[in-house]
């Protein structure tokens, strides 16, 4: 069986596929296809759900689309928890790699520095460091790298670790190919498969934190972001409900079909783990 | 290497781990733009020069790096985290004054995620593949995608406001002076929306830790022993799997005990709940760095002293565990 076969046939997946591509599809399109403006007063405040046809999600108590608001505000989320993922494995292939690798005193070294990182109490590193560089999508994304890339690294590090003593690579040794381009071209691509299924479900977590960031008023205040929507309309629950009930919804949904894929493609690039009934 | 050895080894890598965490924090405060000094007086409201630069001379700005971090490590060490200019208190105090709200929460709350989660997740393992299972492993992914703040706000909105049942805000009723028992019901009855709201997520993951832990030893030799011999489905899973499989559960609960100070943050903000996470919270609406960046130690410090804990714990209940 193919890999895609396998993958849509698992039916969860397939319907975290389906929805994450809505998400991304309004991230990159609610501009054309919704030109509303989140920022812009459009209607009457506090206006509730469901009564008027062009504001089907109601309005906040400036006026406010919190339909355009639901759409825009996928681009942060997407955006946010995409390039974080990249920057977090990045530095986690690097630093597991290298120590995987190398082994000895470079092992040592760079896996205490990883752990005194995974000590870190993630959530309140991720506050501090938004706070110190004040609040911007860059900081968001620098500081939700930085919380996330330790389970890589070890992850990276003990696939380097049981790759190094396999036969290849071993030939390869003895043919002279310089280290960096064994550690390149004929270890790391046989990482790829784990390293994408948690990279998948990083990018849940990290919509997680930006939504957390952002609630407790740390988002780039140039962008509307769902976590943004309901910190802002968090007093207000009383009289408006759909406020943050909307936003919310937006959020649980996205980080339930991204988790939903994750696990679908360790499924798929795990057909023998699979089929143990694991978790 | 005996266990004496090994307990101190231990607690050597934790102090050094936290000393590590203190030269951090110190480095974290000198990337933020400009130095300390002005930050710090620019979020105190206070322009004056003279201010200023009696704060340079407290932090040292004029001498070499090291002997600056000699003195921010000197005065860590006797608890000294400078002055909140917020509060207009010693950080240390405050950070005391709050501590007990936050140990009860996020306490109720791990009690609860781990009790909650051992059992659901024991219920989906022994009724695999039928409903109890879907159940809890669909009700597990759910849980797991919420947004803490939103389940919190959607639980004031159903619970308090039309239920009319919780409390939403607050830790005690205000003005009503309870003392003794009553005091004690009142707290509590304050504390079941942010507690149970704060153990959704880890309850999640002890649920599904605990159904594939189950499923693991459940296929091993000594199970099939037990069935064979002719135990009862129950006695086999209480006495023999339940056991064995519960260790790896509480060992990963223990290590992310000291996480749910991430979570506390944004619950007690979500609760006016008065612990360090809504403290957090203000230090951050006030730019309050030395409050900040204390808080970040403490909560390292709590990271740092649950792993202690689990791993001390964890050498005593399975004695098969190396010790190296």
């Amino acid at each position: 069986m193919t890999f895609w076969t396998r993958f849509s046939q698992n039916r969860g997946a397939f319907v975290g596929f389906v929805i994450v591509v809505i998400v991304a599809l309004s991230a990159l399109l609610s501009p054309l296809l919704y030109p509303v403006d989140p920022w812009q007063m459009v209607g009457p405040a506090f206006l509730a759900p469901f009564q008027n046809g062009s504001l089907l999600l109601g309005t906040d108590m400036l006026g406010r689309d919190v339909a355009a608001g639901v759409l825009h505000g996928a681009r942060v989320s997407i955006m946010v928890g995409i390039v974080a993922t990249l920057i977090a494995c990045f530095i986690g292939i690097v630093f597991g790699a290298l120590a995987g690798f190398y082994g000895g005193l470079v092992d040592d070294v760079l896996m205490r520095v990883t752990e005194i990182f995974q000590t870190l109490p993630t959530f309140v590193v991720a506050i501090v460091l938004v706070a110190i560089f004040e609040p911007s999508i860059n900081s968001i994304i620098i500081a939700i790298a930085m919380v996330t890339w330790p389970p890589i690294a070890r992850l990276v590090r003990g696939e380097f670790l049981s790759l190094r003593e396999r036969e290849f690579v071993q030939a390869a040794i003895v043919i002279g190919q310089p280290n960096l381009r064994i550690i390149a071209t004929q270890i790391f691509p046989n990482t790829l498969s784990p390293v994408i299924v948690m990279g998948s479900l990083m990018v849940a977590t990290a919509i997680l934190l930006e939504s957390g960031l952002s609630f407790l008023g740390l988002g780039d205040p140039n962008q509307m972001s769902w976590g943004f929507m309901i910190g802002a309309s968090r007093t207000m629950i009383r009289q408006a409900w759909w406020m943050s009930f909307f936003p919310g919804l937006a959020i649980l949904l996205t980080v339930l079909a991204l988790n939903l894929v994750g696990e679908g493609l360790n499924d798929a690039l795990n057909p023998r783990l699979a089929r143990k009934g694991r978790a | 290497m005996s266990k004496l050895d090994y307990l101190g080894k231990r607690l050597l890598k934790s102090v050094f781990i936290i000393v590590a965490l203190v030269v951090l924090n110190f480095f974290l405060i000198r990337l933020a733009p400009g130095d300390p000094a002005s930050v710090i007086a620019g979020q105190a409201g206070i322009g004056d020069p003279e201010f200023v630069q009696q704060l340079r001379e407290r932090f040292r700005l004029d001498e070499p790096l090291h002997e600056q971090l000699y003195v921010y490590l000197a005065g860590v060490a006797q608890l000294d985290f400078g002055y909140s200019y917020t509060f207009r208190v010693p950080v240390w105090d405050l950070i005391v004054d709050r501590l007990p709200a936050t140990l009860l929460l996020t306490g109720t709350a791990f009690a609860i995620s781990l009790l909650v989660g051992i059992l659901l997740g024991t219920i989906a393992a022994a009724h695999i593949g039928r409903w109890p299972d879907t159940l809890v492993s669909g009700a597990a992914l759910i849980m797991y995608a919420t947004p803490l703040f939103w389940l919190g706000l959607m639980s004031i909105l159903v619970f308090s406001v039309y239920l009319n049942l919780l409390p939403p805000f607050g830790m005690s009723t205000v003005g009503a002076g309870y003392t003794g028992w009553r005091h004690a019901i009142d707290v509590a009855h304050h504390l079941v929306l942010p507690a149970l709201t704060l153990s959704t997520f880890m309850m999640a993951i002890y649920m599904r830790l605990t159904r594939s832990s189950i499923l693991e030893i459940g296929d091993l030799d000594f199970v099939k022993t037990a069935r064979a011999k002719g135990l009862g489905q129950r006695q086999i899973m209480l006495m023999h799997i339940l056991r064995n499989a519960i260790l790896p559960v509480v060992t990963f609960a223990g290590m992310q005990a000291g996480q749910l100070i991430g979570g506390a943050v944004i619950t007690e903000t979500v609760f006016a709940w008065p612990g360090l996470g809504r403290l957090t919270y203000d230090a951050l609406l006030q730019r309050d760095y030395n409050l900040l960046l204390a808080i970040l130690f403490m909560s390292s410090v709590m990271v740092v002293l649950f792993n202690l804990i689990t791993d001390l714990i964890y050498t005593v209940v399975d004695p098969r565990i190396e010790l190296s």
